[in-house]
């Protein structure tokens, strides 16, 4: 039996609906002896800036009980460096490219976006307003719903390419975030960011992140970020990708059922680094195996009440 | 780089605390310099959910094997350590840049703070060099490990223990610096614990010596996409942050930038 597995996220096109999660796998580069490129429906790229950004000091990262705490805070090269140095290896490899951008003002979201023009061959832009690792910006425009919609229209004045808000699981009501970025022009909305968390040392007696607190991603978060795509979907009509704790290709389904149309794999990329290939493998052979013909059958049907 | 499932073909206790693991894992035999790492799936399940950054202590390159030095120090290493002769453990490697050598030092030092022997004995291994000095440093005389297999191949072997329990009684950066007095190196290379480092790097800067380091951080991918691993390196004032998993571990001694120092610049 042949399936399909191609997805459309606001006029991105997927051949399958497995993207990466930003910050996780580099600019790609680093996971191509493993992965082949060509085959992840789209790759996210690591949260860019308008200037370089040095991050936070060391340590960034703690593990916690099927988790990772990490306080990486943003380090990149800045836009254009990226731009010059990085996308054109990433377009050989013929998917769509998801651009991450985060501004500390929402002046500075707009000159990113800006620069995120058609003709650099990106297809879409993902704006991260849910970094809980930096002071100014991130998250302080997640977790306020009239922010966060400046942001977004800001962001949607000033390119014509899909627009995806990255949203925080780290707020009182995600729905109302969700409706109000889609309110502002967002095209598709992805979910979650990570959650705020704190690990201490009790023999050194202090944090053992440099940061104090860092951002809760892997297996432990699954539950809560499939609770806010089913939340989220039920708010909004826009796509959701949906992520946070994705190991294996049952639990991209999960997440599809839940309501997700295109799903992105993070932290595991650093357990497995074949993680994205096997995942989307995985799909495949579920789709297969339960005679499903087509992934899209499969969004959001965990609402209904049909046995699919 | 290869991710591979290895066989164990040897596991051994050495003392208290610290195994030798031994992977047949031919690809990564082949490719693997000095100071390079593997990056170790040490459980099977999310939790401890990490792999364990552990480095190459020897390859042979004729059976295809790899041999790690290791202690066990938390909840991935103890799972490690449970592992048996002919289970397989997944390894993630050749990782990280290796020492690098100039076929113009003359005379070189090898300086290790406990297991950073791991490392240094492979470099001791592949350095074809006659006039090498191995300074050997640990808590006491029942972690002094290899020491036969060093005096083999190094013209001079200086033991420290903190302890006094073998050979100078003190810290193996203060042994060094007393044979400073009547050796001169080109280059010193170490890796040990990072207060050894600290002080080692401040006294190479003092004397005016070459160095290069291996550094230890907290990793996540350990292939150089997620900058979890990050450390500052520099000259002077200025500094970035560069991945201890990609840009190193192994660092020029110059260029490690102590933040509770004075001493930069
Ligand atoms: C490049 C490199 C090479 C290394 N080579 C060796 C070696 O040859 N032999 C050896 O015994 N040890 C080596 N280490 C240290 C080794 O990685 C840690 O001892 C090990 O990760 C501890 O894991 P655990 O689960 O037992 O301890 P836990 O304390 O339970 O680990 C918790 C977390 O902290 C991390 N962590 C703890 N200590 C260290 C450390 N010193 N460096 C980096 N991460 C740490 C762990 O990886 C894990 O993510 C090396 C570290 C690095 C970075
Ligand atoms: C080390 C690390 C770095 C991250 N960096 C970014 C980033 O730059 N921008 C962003 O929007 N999300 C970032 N994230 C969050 C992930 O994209 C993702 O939303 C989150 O980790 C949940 O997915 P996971 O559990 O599959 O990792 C990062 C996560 C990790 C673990
Ligand atoms: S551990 Fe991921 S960049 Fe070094």
């Amino acid at each position: 039996m042949t399936v399909r597995t191609m997805v459309d996220v606001a006029g991105i096109k997927m051949k399958n609906p497995v993207t990466t999660a930003a910050g996780t796998f580099g600019n790609g580069e680093e996971y191509a002896r493993y992965v082949n490129i060509h085959d992840l429906g789209a790759l996210c790229v690591k949260t860019l800036t308008l200037e370089p950004h040095h991050g936070n000091p060391p340590p960034r990262i703690a593990e916690t009980p099927g988790g990772i705490l990490n306080a990486v805070g943003l380090q990149n090269p800045g836009i254009d460096y990226f731009l010059e140095h990085n996308l054109p290896w990433l377009l050989r490899h013929n998917i769509p490219v998801i651009v991450s951008i985060a501004g500390s003002t929402v002046e500075e979201y707009a000159l990113l976006a800006a620069k995120l023009t058609p003709d650099t061959g990106i297809a879409g832009v993902e704006v991260n307003i849910s970094c809980p690792n930096v002071k100014a910006g991130g998250i302080a425009f997640g977790s306020n719903a009239e922010m966060a919609a400046d942001v977004i229209s800001a962001v949607r004045q000033n390119t014509s390419l899909p627009v995806i808000a990255k949203l925080s699981p780290n707020v009182t009501d995600i729905k109302s975030i969700a409706l109000s970025v889609c309110g502002a022009g967002a095209d598709a909305v992805s979910l979650i960011n990570t959650v705020l968390g704190l690990a201490i040392d009790p023999y050194r007696r202090k944090p053992v992140l440099a940061n104090i607190f860092g951002g809760l991603s892997g297996p432990a978060i699954k539950p809560i970020a499939l609770r806010a795509v089913w939340q989220v979907y039920e708010a909004v009509e826009v796509p959701i990708i949906g992520m946070g704790g994705i190991t294996t290709a049952l639990d991209a389904i999960e997440f599809i059922l839940a309501g997700a149309t295109a799903v992105a794999v993070g932290t595991t990329n650093f357990i497995n680094p074949r993680a994205a290939s096997e995942i989307i493998t995985g799909i495949y052979n579920y789709l297969q195996e339960c005679h499903i013909p087509d992934i899209k059958n499969l969004i959001g049907a965990a609402h209904r009440q049909e046995v699919v | 780089m290869h991710l591979y499932d290895g066989r164990i073909i040897d596991h051994k206790r050495l003392n208290a605390d610290c195994y030798r693991l031994t992977v047949a894992a031919p690809p990564i035999a082949q490719a693997a310099r000095p100071g390079q790492f593997l990056h170790v799936r040490c459980g099977a399940t999310y939790d401890p959910l990490l792999r364990r950054p552990i480095s190459i202590n020897t390859v042979n390159r004729k059976n295809g094997s790899v041999t790690m030095l290791y202690r066990v120090i938390g909840r991935g290493t103890a799972l490690l350590a449970q592992k048996k002769v002919g289970e397989q453990v997944n390894v993630l490697g050749p990782l990280g840049q290796p020492f690098t050598f100039d076929p113009s030092y003359r005379k070189v030092a090898l300086v290790a703070g406990g297991l950073g022997l791991a490392p240094l004995y492979f470099l001791l291994q592949e350095l074809n060099i006659d006039d090498l000095v191995f300074f050997q440093g640990a808590r006491s005389a029942s972690e002094i490990l290899l020491t036969h297999n060093i005096k083999q191949l190094a013209k001079e072997l200086y033991l420290a223990t903190d302890d006094g329990s073998a050979g100078f009684k003190g810290t193996v950066v203060e042994l060094f610096v007393n044979q400073l007095a009547f050796q001169n190196f080109d280059i010193v290379y170490a890796a040990g614990p990072q207060p050894m480092l600290r002080a080692l790097c401040l006294e190479l800067k003092r004397n005016h010596i070459k160095g290069q380091v291996s550094l230890e951080e907290r990793m996540g991918c350990g292939v150089g996409a997620c900058l979890c691993c990050n450390v500052k390196i520099g000259r002077g004032n200025s500094w970035v942050y560069k991945r201890v998993c990609a840009d190193g571990p192994v660092f020029d001694a110059e260029e490690v930038y102590w933040d509770d120092s004075a001493n930069n610049g």
